[in-house]
């Protein structure tokens, strides 16, 4: 059992209620990710101070999981890429077309260093304004974006 | 003037709006609540705040003063909250490159706020877009930074003819060597011609019983000895004269490659690894030397060489010319087909090689580390694989390239097997001469040959032009921090920094929000804050080192925007918080912004950090030296050092940051009564963890996550008892501590 009540106000923000008071404006932050996005939660007060860890969402009580899965979704932002469109040129910079898990988009990729290994499967892009965009493992895309993305590795 | 609404939500927006309702600012989202890519409208009139997003119904929000428009970011995603007094009413996303937007928004929100609180009509806010994307621009830029890039996208093909503006200098020369190459390759193609008649007024008569003219022959032999000796001396001429352009044109090559690379940003610095750097600029530009120098040169003599030999061919014997040159078009295709391949190949194998090279410049300058922690295997290992991918990177493009070469050798012999057939068939026709068909044989031999050779540029070629794209990618990268296009000269400042509402971020991740500072000329401000709160970003902001996302940063009331950077950075000495010294002496490395400074004034400079006695320590004194990284030197000696450094540029502003956090207290006090002279009459920003440092601060600036959160003196901070009490609280204590052990 962890020893802290989650809740939801009226402005939207979780708070947190523990030995120690009540936090309002808490954030969860995963640690891992990308690696181990399931295990290693931190649940963070406004001013930046980790009030809880939570190993592993599984093992938490429904009602609080669902809240902090909510929240985690709404502060997570790193679509993942399932399918190349098209892209623009050859060489960086260039305009990517690109299916992620969160619908079409295209952005533009101002050099080849941001595309980025972060494990020996995963790649990271970062757009021209900083957002990133995530690919699993290159090897399971269909062999168009396989394509697409080989002119660039 | 608000900018028109886009296009996609014109009609419908129109019908929403009530008569005479006026727009005043609008931002159109890109994400929906779940962080879906979906297009959503928000807009503002002077009577109320209007929704919709794509699929769902309009809703609106009459307006009302409680009601409070809030924007916030994280992971490049923003959110615009809307809340009354009780709670939140809706929430709105977008992705950062709308940010500029969306701060608008809620900027004019703000003013429709004071506006109608000060019972004034509300008016549209003023905009400026960006004339490539027609997003707004950040206040003062010409273009966003986004099409900033796009309008300096490189051409992916043709690289290589970029490189001429290089070549342009040596245009004389160039022409010179190609003017001999053609020479010379004509007299390569006299011997052959001269088998012709050998054969058929020499040699065939002979055998039909006709004695030898030896006048005749040796007109022949002498014209075949000439021919080789012109041939040598034009081909040493053109060599030469090309060879050495070549070296010249990589050596500009280089050396602009490198001057364009010191005048980029340090954000650019951050996102690259030394290795890819050094190898791009080492290992490129001398590949495209060698290219230029030997390959193009073969390559063009190839061109002439096939051209000329078809010409003779074609005046000898129009028809066999014709069976001879057969296999061409299909080489040429070849040639096409695996271009592309080929080049891409050798690409991945240049940043593959770069990888090879990251790992040496990572590794060798954190060798302490490795050895430290006994990794010395797992580092060969980390080696050796990117040797590994090397390999097959490679084995790729070989294999590709290895079947390539023999096809088109087996091209050229099976036209060589033509030209027999058709030949033998000719003569025994005798439509053509035995003189004739041996003379085509020797041509077609040479021709082949070439064209064999010719192949082999295909991978030379695209190696450089993989090479090519990599140094381009350099030069064609803008500063993010731009040279102002109208510069103000700064001259000497006076040293009064105002620094309002600016905000910063590196990458997508917010660092400085809505800083507003003001500094008198010859203040000095201590920055406190617990690490990570962001006072070095700031320091860098004032330096120019990155330019701020929002507000902006005036020293004399001129945004440092408008002056030249180094002008301007000339006026600031800057302490780091890492020092680092050159490989050098001491001396050269105390005179580093100064080279021109006498020793008298780097002694004085060294007295007044208290380096001099440490250096005077040294074996050769302020010859010694520093070693790379100044890896002879303690920290603490490097960092005053490095305050030497710049204190010998007698700058208008210096900033200290952390200058003192290696040394013990009793050098840190000897130090600091040094620097109070030095700090007299000069802005100083010292930033410092121990607040002792600071005790002469006229004003101390207390930074928490990214804000300022407290101004003042030190007494009047620690009556507040606020976030520099804490700070102050948390170090006596640690020190009483320290002295109750004791
Ligand atoms: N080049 C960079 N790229 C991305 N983030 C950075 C970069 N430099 C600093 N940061 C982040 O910005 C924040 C502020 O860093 P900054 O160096 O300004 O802190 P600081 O107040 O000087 O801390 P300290 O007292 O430890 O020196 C930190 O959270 C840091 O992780
Ligand atoms: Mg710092």
């Amino acid at each position: 059992m962890p020893e802290f009540e989650l809740a939801r106000n009226a402005f939207g923000r979780l708070v947190l209620k523990n030995d120690a008071g009540v936090h309002e404006g808490v954030v969860p932050v995963r640690a891992f990710p990308v690696t181990a996005p399931g295990e290693g939660v931190a649940l963070v007060s406004a001013q930046g101070r980790e009030l809880a860890w939570i190993a592993s969402l599984e093992g938490l009580p429904g009602a609080a999981r669902i809240l902090l899965e909510e929240a985690l979704r709404d502060r997570e932002f790193m679509p993942e890429i399932l399918r190349l469109v098209s892209v623009s040129g050859n060489a960086a910079p260039c305009e990517w077309k690109v299916k992620t898990d969160r619908g079409e988009t295209a952005f533009t990729l101002k050099s080849e260093d941001d595309i980025r290994r972060i494990s020996p499967s995963a790649l990271i892009l970062t757009d021209s304004h900083g957002v990133n965009f995530l690919i699993k493992n290159p090897a399971d895309l269909d062999r168009h974006s396989k394509k697409l993305l080989g002119r660039f590795l | 003037m608000t900018s028109p609404l886009p296009e996609f939500w014109q009609a419908e927006a129109q019908a929403q709006l009530a008569l005479g309702e006026v727009v005043l600012a609008w931002l159109e989202t890109d994400l929906d609540a779940q962080l879906r890519f979906s297009r959503g409208l928000l807009l503002l009139t002077d009577r109320r705040l209007l929704a919709r997003e794509s699929g769902g119904a309009w809703r609106t929000w009459t307006w009302h003063p409680n009601l409070k428009l809030e924007r916030r970011d994280y992971a490049g995603v923003g959110h615009l909250e809307l809340t009354d007094e009780a709670s939140l009413l809706a929430a709105w996303r977008y992705t950062l490159g709308l940010d500029e937007s969306a701060r608008r928004l809620a900027q004019c929100f703000l003013e429709r706020n004071a506006a109608s609180s000060g019972g004034r009509e509300p008016e549209p806010c003023a905009v400026e877009n960006c004339p490539g994307c027609g997003l707004p621009l950040p206040a003062g830029q010409a273009l966003c930074s986004a099409c900033a890039i796009e309008a300096n996208r490189p051409p992916s093909t043709w690289t290589l003819l970029r490189l001429w503006r290089f070549a342009r200098p040596y245009r004389n020369q160039l022409t010179a060597g190609f003017l001999l190459t053609l020479a010379s390759t004509a007299a390569t193609l006299v011997p052959p011609y001269l088998t012709m008649p050998l054969m058929d007024d020499v040699l065939i008569p002979f055998q039909n019983g006709t004695p030898i003219e030896p006048g005749r022959v040796e007109l022949y032999l002498g014209g075949l000895l000439a021919a080789a000796l012109a041939a040598w001396a034009l081909g040493w001429g053109k060599t030469y004269i090309l060879a050495r352009v070549s070296e010249r044109i990589g050596a500009d090559l280089r050396i602009t490659t490198y001057q364009h690379l010191q005048s980029l940003s340090l954000e650019y610095f951050g996102g690259k690894r030394t290795g890819d750097l050094v190898a791009r600029i080492g290992t490129e530009t001398d590949r495209i030397n060698v290219f230029l120098s030997l390959h193009l040169l073969d390559f063009a003599t190839d061109l002439l060489m096939i051209g000329m030999t078809a010409a003779i061919l074609l005046s000898i014997n129009p028809w066999l010319a014709l069976v001879t040159l057969l296999p061409l078009p299909f080489i040429i295709w070849m040639i096409h087909v695996v271009r592309d391949r080929l080049r891409h190949g050798f690409e991945q194998a240049d940043r593959v090689w770069s990888e090879i090279t990251s790992v040496l410049t990572d590794t060798i300058p954190g060798i302490r580390v490795v050895k430290a922690f006994a990794q010395e295997k797992r580092e060969v290992q980390r080696f050796s694989d990117a040797n590994a991918r090397n390999l097959a990177v490679n084995d790729r493009v070989n294999t590709v390239w290895s079947l390539f070469a023999p096809s088109v050798t087996l091209l050229t012999e099976i036209g060589l097997l033509v030209v027999w057939i058709f030949g033998i068939w000719q003569v025994s026709q005798k439509a053509i001469t035995v003189g004739v068909l041996a003379a085509f044989l020797a041509y077609i031999s040479r021709f082949y040959g070439r064209l064999d050779s010719m192949s082999r540029i295909v991978s030379v070629t695209q190696k450089a032009a993989a090479g090519a794209k990599r140094i381009l990618d350099i030069l064609d990268q803008a500063s993010s921090v731009p040279e102002a296009a109208n510069p103000v000269h700064p001259g000497r400042i006076e040293g009064a920094i105002a620094v309002r509402n600016a905000g910063f971020r590196y990458g997508n991740r917010t660092v400085l929000s809505g800083i507003d500072l003001a500094i008198a000329p010859g203040e000095m401000i201590g920055l406190v804050g617990q690490s990570g709160s962001g006072k070095s970003t700031l320091v860098n902001l004032i330096c120019r080192f990155y330019d701020v996302a929002q507000g902006a940063i005036l020293v004399d009331g001129t945004d440092i925007r408008s002056f030249p950077i180094g002008e301007y950075r000339r006026n600031i000495g800057l302490v780091l918080q890492e020092p680092f010294l050159f490989f050098g002496t001491i001396a050269e490395n105390i005179a580093y912004g100064r080279p021109e400074a006498s020793r008298e004034d780097i002694v004085a400079a060294a007295r007044a950090a208290h380096a001099h006695e440490f250096i005077l320590r040294l074996p050769h004194g302020y010859d010694s030296l520093a070693g790379e990284r100044g890896q002879a030197l303690s920290g603490g000696e490097r960092q005053r050092i490095s305050i030497a450094r710049a204190l010998l540029i007698d700058p208008r502003i210096l900033i200290l940051d952390e200058a003192t956090s290696s040394v013990d207290t009793e050098t840190e006090l000897e130090i600091q009564a040094a620097l109070e002279n030095l700090v007299r009459g000069r802005t100083t920003i010292a930033i410092a963890h121990r607040l002792s440092t600071l005790r002469r601060a006229d004003r101390l600036v207390v930074m928490e996550r990214g804000k300022i959160v407290e101004v003042g003196r030190h007494d009047d901070l620690l009556e507040k008892q606020g976030a520099y009490y804490r700070l102050y609280q948390a170090q006596t204590k640690q020190l009483e501590g320290e002295e109750d052990h004791a």
